[in-house]
């Protein structure tokens, strides 16, 4: 049976798509599509319901309403056909230790039927790429970090799949294995691998979307691009002011109009304009003498902040 | 423009070999350190309980008057078929759902639940066969083996071990910690390991009593391989009677764990 999946056709389509458990709702009725070779993100605080969006994408969690095709499938009854065509990256590792880290990814492999001098064959190029294969007769154990997440990364690959997807592929990690990582999945994305990605940093949203939508307390909020987005709901730049302990609070309405929006956060003020170092010479103008002053350009933050009211890393 | 693969043969496929496979490829890691203990342990309760406490036991009148030592190993065997088999269904099981969440990696395959529920059966029936196998192995040394049919106490084993790992299994699934499983050593496994005949004839139990060890599933497996391994009254009826009930707890607590395993992996 030959099925031909047309060019254009979006990989994933979710329509109300909505997940209860019990009477906590966890998704709760999302629409999003997500294109073949697009790289495409879920942005969101922890509980926003991410990691249960991609689970039934992954097909290994029952949607509760709504409409889902991943690969023009119903993962209700394909499961087993779209998960083979799926890599896979949960948000812990789920290695299995005992096992070294060539043995991995041969048992993974055989998970979809590959053969042994196939899956070796993969795998060494894998370790390859994601740098481990001096460690390939290495327990799993003793891995750092870094190197378990580029294994799961590898393992997800063996498949050789469609499409890919990430639960918070850098959390926890220290900044230079985060962009070890970022990097190889960067060379994915080149490749023209689809990428579907949770994270709630806005950096590697940056870094690694070409598009992505909002979510907040089971909902999307907004969606396009990082650029659209920012300019949607945010200025070209921010203007961050820091005041001594208990000058803040006594500030009221000596900011107002310096930029087109002025947020004020526990422990410091955000000054929304176009141009921000002019911000910062009219506050100074007004004879306001915060302890710290920075000129910076919009990010996602500012947007989810704008959106939601909240900061997004707590 | 992506051709969908031949990814409906996962749906045809036997169901359960990988996850053996995985099982096989974990056990060619860790034999050498279990190996140890599965010689060891026949090798101390035969010297220990069959050797020197059987010599003091008189000349026994059940199964023709056998020596003591003929008439424990068998009913050890068994029981060590039941240890074994629901020691490999509580932590090692544990360890898949919570500790390296191996089995949500598997179900994130085309693998299903309904395989790693029965790759875990087989993987009982492989273990089993060699720990039981060693057993038997040491009871020949022993001299504790008296007819030619002692050969069909193994399978009998095997089944034994079997109907305490699934259900075990399918309990398991549903273990949010490890605490309990403590419990079921001390106050299920042990007091059958004593009372189900493994030591006794369940003769010497009040007749009040006596009926009740038809009730305790390791009754049925320790009876079974000491009348095939002593090979004497073979008495087809009650054969196939433990046959029956140690078949039956398999099939049923196998299609518990899956439900229970798929309460708990597919969320």
């Amino acid at each position: 049976m030959e099925s031909v999946i047309p060019v254009g056709a979006p990989m994933i389509r979710a329509r109300g798509l909505t997940k209860r458990f019990g009477s906590f709702t966890a998704v709760d009725g999302v629409d999003f599509d997500v294109a073949t070779g697009e790289s495409f993100g879920f942005l969101g605080p922890n509980g926003a319901g991410k990691t249960s969006t991609m689970r039934m994408i992954g097909a290994v969690s029952p949607r509760t309403a709504g409409e889902l095709s991943v690969l023009e499938m119903d993962p209700e009854e394909n499961g087993p056909r779209i998960r083979a065509r799926l890599g896979v990256v949960p948000q812990s590792d789920t290695l299995d230790t005992e096992l070294t880290v060539l043995e991995n990814l041969l048992i993974y492999g055989r998970y979809f039927d590959i053969s042994y001098s196939e899956a070796n064959q993969r795998a060494t190029e894998l370790l390859e790429f994601v740098q481990l294969n001096e460690r390939r007769k290495d327990l799993v154990e003793p891995l750092s970090g870094g190197m378990k997440r580029r294994l799961t990364i590898a393992r997800a690959l063996i498949n050789e799949p469609d499409v890919l997807l990430l639960d918070e592929p850098t959390t926890g990690l220290d900044p230079q294995a985060r962009h070890l990582v970022w990097d190889r999945l960067y060379r994915l994305k080149q490749r023209g691998t689809t990428l579907v990605l949770t994270t709630h940093y806005m950096d590697e949203a940056e870094q690694l979307c070409d598009r992505l939508v909002v979510m907040d307390k089971a909902k999307i909020v907004a969606e396009g691009s990082p650029r659209t987005l920012i300019e949607r709901y945010s200025t070209r730049e921010v203007l961050e002011l820091r005041f001594p302990v208990g000058i803040q609070e006594t500030l009221d309405g000596q900011l107002d109009g310096l930029g087109d929006r002025v947020e004020h956060l526990p422990d410091r003020v955000l000054v929304y304009a176009a141009d921000g170092e002019a911000a910062a010479a009219a506050a100074h103008d007004r004879g306001l003498r915060p302890e710290s002053v920075l000129v910076r350009r919009s990010s996602l933050e500012d947007v989810f902040l704008r959106l939601t009211g909240r900061s997004l890393v707590e | 423009m992506t051709a969908i693969p031949a990814a409906g043969r996962a749906a045809l496929r036997f169901p359960g070999l990988r996850k053996l496979e995985h099982s096989l490829l974990v056990y060619r890691r860790v034999w050498r350190g279990t190996f140890f203990g599965t010689l060891v342990s026949p090798v101390l309760f035969l010297s220990a309980l069959g050797v020197a406490l059987g010599s003091l036991v008189p000349q026994m009148t059940a199964f023709g008057g056998v020596p003591y030592l003929v008439f424990l190993a068998p009913g050890l065997l068994a029981a060590q078929a039941m240890q074994t088999a629901t020691i490999e269904s509580s932590w090692p099981l544990f360890a898949g759902f919570k500790w390296n969440k191996t089995f949500e990696a598997m179900i994130g395959t085309p693998q299903g639940v309904r395989d790693i529920v029965l790759g875990h059966l087989y993987w009982l029936v492989v273990r089993l066969t060699i720990v039981t196998g060693v057993f038997l192995a040491v009871m020949v040394v022993f001299g504790a083996v008296s007819s030619p049919t002692f050969l069909l106490a193994w399978p009998a084993a095997v089944l034994t071990g079997v109907a305490f790992g699934m259900p075990m299994a399918a309990w398991t699934a549903t273990r949010k910690t490890e605490n309990s499983f403590a419990i079921v050593f001390r106050f299920v496994v042990t007091p059958m390991f004593l009372f189900s005949g493994t030591f006794f004839p369940i003769s010497q139990l009040p007749d009040a009593i006596e009926p009740v060890a038809w009730l305790v599933p390791l009754y049925h497996g320790v009876n079974l391989a000491r009348t095939l391994a002593i090979g004497h009254d073979l008495n087809l009826v009650v054969l196939l009677i433990h046959v029956a009930v140690l078949l039956g707890i398999i099939i049923v607590s196998t299609l518990i764990a899956f439900r229970t395993f798929r309460r708990r992996l597919v969320v």
